[in-house]
C-alpha cells in the first residue's frame, strides 16, 4: 500500500479513506458505516489522537504538504464519528429524522 | 431557589413590562397570518443579508433570495467602493439579472458589470444602464431612466442589511438600538474563518427562534451530549440566565457556560479531552486585541458568563461565546410552516493545523445540536397545526420568545391599522 499519511501513522493507513476533505462528504461516510465500521475507525485513530495534536500543531496552515493535509482530514473525521461512538451509539443524532444540516461555505483546507 | 439576581420586580418578563399570561401560537399555523406579517415585518424591516467579508474587492457581488419578501436582491461593492444593493431584475423585461445555473439559487463573485443573460442588457456596479443591444430598435429609450432598482442598504459593526421600504426612513444603527451600540465595538472583523451550514425546516421562523431564544430546554433535549453524572446535575438545577436585556424590538439572553475549558475534565467527551475544544469552541481563546469586551457584552459583568444570544428583530441573532469566537443564525420564512435555517460560526483563522482541528470539533458539534434542534422543530409546528391547544404559558426563562411573539404582533396590528400604532419599542418599566 502506498503511504499517504506522515511518518509515525503508519498504523493508520488501512483508514485513509477516512482523510476526506469536506465535512458533507465526512458526514455522508459516517451516515452511509455501521456502527462496528465507525467503532474500528474511532479505535484505531484515538490511541494516535495525542501523537497528531503535536504533529498538526507543528503544521504551518498556509503551508499544508500533502501527507499533513490528509492527516489534519483524517482527524477531521474522527471529530465527526466521535459522537456516534462516544455519545449516541449509532450513526445518525437521535430524534434527527429525515432532517438534514448541510454545509455551505468552509475553509478549502 | 435563584442561583442568580433577578430585577425587583420579581422577573425579567414583568420587569420589561410584558404581561404574564399565555401566549397564543396561531400567529405560527395561520397561512393569511404569514401573509401579514411578510408585508409588515420583512417588507419594512432591516434584514441582515451578510458580512463586509464576503465583498472584499470592488466588484465582488453576492445575491440574496428573500422569500418571504418575493424577492431576490443583488448586493455589490461598486466602482467607488461602496456596498451597494439593487432588486435583482433586469430593467428590459424582467428577467433575474444575477444567477448561475439554478435561477432559485444564490450566488456570488467578481464582475466589472452585470449583463443579463437574456437579451444582454448591461448594468454598471453603480446600477446605470450603460449597454442596450440593438438600442436604436427602442422608441425613444433613455437609458438614465433605465437604471437597477436601487434596496436601502447600510452597515453595522461589517454586516450588511437591506430594507425593502423604499419609503421608510429610520437609519439602520437607529433601528438596531442600544444592543447593537453595545456590541459595535467587538472585533467581529478579526473572525474572517467562516463555516456555513444550511438547513431546510419544517416550522414556522418563530419556532426555531424561540428554540434558540431560550436555554430552558437545553439540560433536557440535549441530556444525552453531557456524560451521565453531568446531565442528571444539569436536569435538577435547571436553567436560569445571568441578565436579559430588552430594547424596542430586540432583545438578549446572557448566560454563563463553564465548558471551555470545563472546570472538570470528565465533564466533556473524550475527544474534547484531548483536543481542549467543544460546543463552546477551542478552550485557548485566540488574541483579539482588545482589554475589555465592549459593554453590551456580559452586561452583568458576571465570572461565570459563558456566552450572549442577540436577537435581532426580526430574523437574525449574533451569539459570542466567551473564547473570542461567534455565530450567526438567520430565518429565513418559505411559508407560514418552512423556513431556512442558517448558522455560520465565525472563528479567527487558524495558524497551525491542530487549530483548524480543534474549530472543526466545535463545528461538528455544533452540527449534532442543531440537527436535534431542527427536527424538535416539526414536531411542535406538526401538533400547534391540530389546534388541540392554542395558547401557551410561557416562564420567565422564555421572556424573549414572549417579546418575539408580541414583537411581531405588534408590526402586524400596526400595518393592519396605522391609525392605532402600538408602540414598537419596549423598554424597561423601571
Amino acid at each position: 500500500m502506498s503511504k499517504t499519511l506522515p511518518a509515525g501513522f503508519a498504523d493508520l493507513e488501512p483508514f485513509a479513506d477516512w482523510a476526506i476533505p469536506t465535512e458533507g462528504a465526512r458526514y455522508a461516510k459516517r451516515l452511509a458505516s455501521t456502527m462496528d465500521e465507525l467503532q474500528a475507525f474511532y479505535d484505531a485513530a484515538f490511541p494516535h489522537l495525542e501523537a497528531a495534536t503535536s504533529y498538526l500543531e507543528q503544521l504551518r496552515l498556509e503551508a499544508l504538504p500533502e501527507d499533513g493535509k490528509r492527516l489534519l482530514w483524517l482527524f477531521c473525521s474522527l471529530t465527526t464519528v466521535s459522537f456516534p461512538v462516544e455519545v449516541w451509539r449509532q450513526a445518525r443524532v437521535p430524534d434527527s429524522g429525515a432532517s438534514a444540516f448541510d454545509a455551505v461555505v468552509e475553509p478549502a483546507v | 431557589m435563584a442561583h442568580f439576581p433577578k430585577p425587583a420586580e420579581g422577573s425579567w418578563t414583568q420587569h420589561y413590562g410584558l404581561d404574564t399570561g399565555p401566549v397564543s401560537y396561531e400567529d405560527s399555523v395561520t397561512p393569511s397570518y404569514y401573509e401579514l406579517e411578510r408585508a409588515a415585518i420583512f417588507k419594512k424591516t432591516w434584514l441582515n443579508v451578510g458580512r463586509v467579508e464576503q465583498l472584499p474587492r470592488v466588484g465582488s457581488y453576492f445575491t440574496r433570495e428573500i422569500a418571504a419578501a418575493n424577492t431576490s436582491v443583488v448586493i455589490v461593492r461598486d466602482s467607488n467602493g461602496d456596498v451597494r444593493a439593487f432588486y435583482n431584475i433586469c430593467r428590459h423585461r424582467g428577467n433575474k439579472l444575477v444567477w448561475n445555473d439554478y435561477p432559485r439559487e444564490e450566488t456570488s463573485g467578481v464582475c466589472r458589470q452585470f449583463s443579463c443573460k437574456y437579451h444582454g442588457w448591461r448594468y454598471s456596479t453603480t446600477g446605470d444602464l450603460t449597454f442596450v443591444q440593438q438600442e436604436s430598435e427602442f422608441f425613444d429609450l433613455d437609458k438614465a431612466d433605465y437604471g437597477l432598482v436601487p434596496v436601502r442598504v447600510e452597515e453595522w459593526a461589517g454586516f450588511i442589511f437591506v430594507n425593502l421600504d423604499a419609503e421608510g426612513t429610520t437609519p439602520l444603527v437607529e433601528y438596531l438600538g442600544e444592543l447593537g451600540e453595545g456590541i459595535s465595538s467587538y472585533p467581529f472583523d478579526k473572525m474572517t474563518q467562516v463555516h456555513k451550514y444550511r438547513a431546510e425546516v419544517g416550522s414556522n421562523w418563530k419556532l426555531f427562534i424561540d428554540a434558540f431564544a431560550e436555554f430552558y430546554h437545553a439540560p433536557v433535549l440535549h441530556a444525552k451530549q453531557s456524560v451521565a453524572e453531568e446531565a442528571s446535575k444539569l436536569s435538577q438545577v435547571g436553567y436560569e440566565a445571568l441578565a436579559y436585556k430588552i430594547d424596542g424590538p430586540h432583545g438578549m439572553v446572557s448566560s454563563w457556560g463553564g465548558m471551555s475549558p470545563p472546570k472538570d475534565l470528565s465533564m466533556v467527551k473524550p475527544i474534547e479531552r484531548v483536543l481542549h475544544s467543544g460546543l463552546f469552541g477551542p478552550w485557548d481563546a485566540p488574541d483579539i486585541g482588545i482589554d475589555e469586551l465592549p459593554p453590551g457584552v456580559n452586561p452583568a459583568r458576571s465570572a461565570a458568563w459563558g456566552i450572549d444570544s442577540f436577537l435581532f428583530f426580526p430574523n437574525f441573532m449574533v451569539l459570542i461565546w466567551k473564547p473570542n469566537w461567534y455565530l450567526t443564525y438567520h430565518y429565513w420564512p418559505t411559508s407560514y410552516n418552512t423556513h431556512i435555517f442558517e448558522g455560520t460560526v465565525y472563528f479567527v483563522p487558524p495558524q497551525n493545523a491542530l487549530q483548524r482541528l480543534q474549530q472543526e470539533l466545535a463545528v461538528v458539534t455544533f452540527k449534532e445540536y442543531a440537527l436535534q434542534d431542527g427536527n424538535t422543530l416539526e414536531a411542535t409546528q406538526t401538533m400547534l397545526e391540530s389546534k388541540v391547544l392554542t395558547e401557551f404559558p410561557l416562564n420567565d426563562q422564555e421572556i424573549l420568545l414572549r417579546h418575539l411573539h408580541t414583537t411581531a404582533r405588534n408590526y402586524v396590528n400596526n400595518y393592519e391599522q396605522p391609525q392605532s400604532r402600538t408602540p414598537v419599542r419596549v423598554s424597561a418599566v423601571s
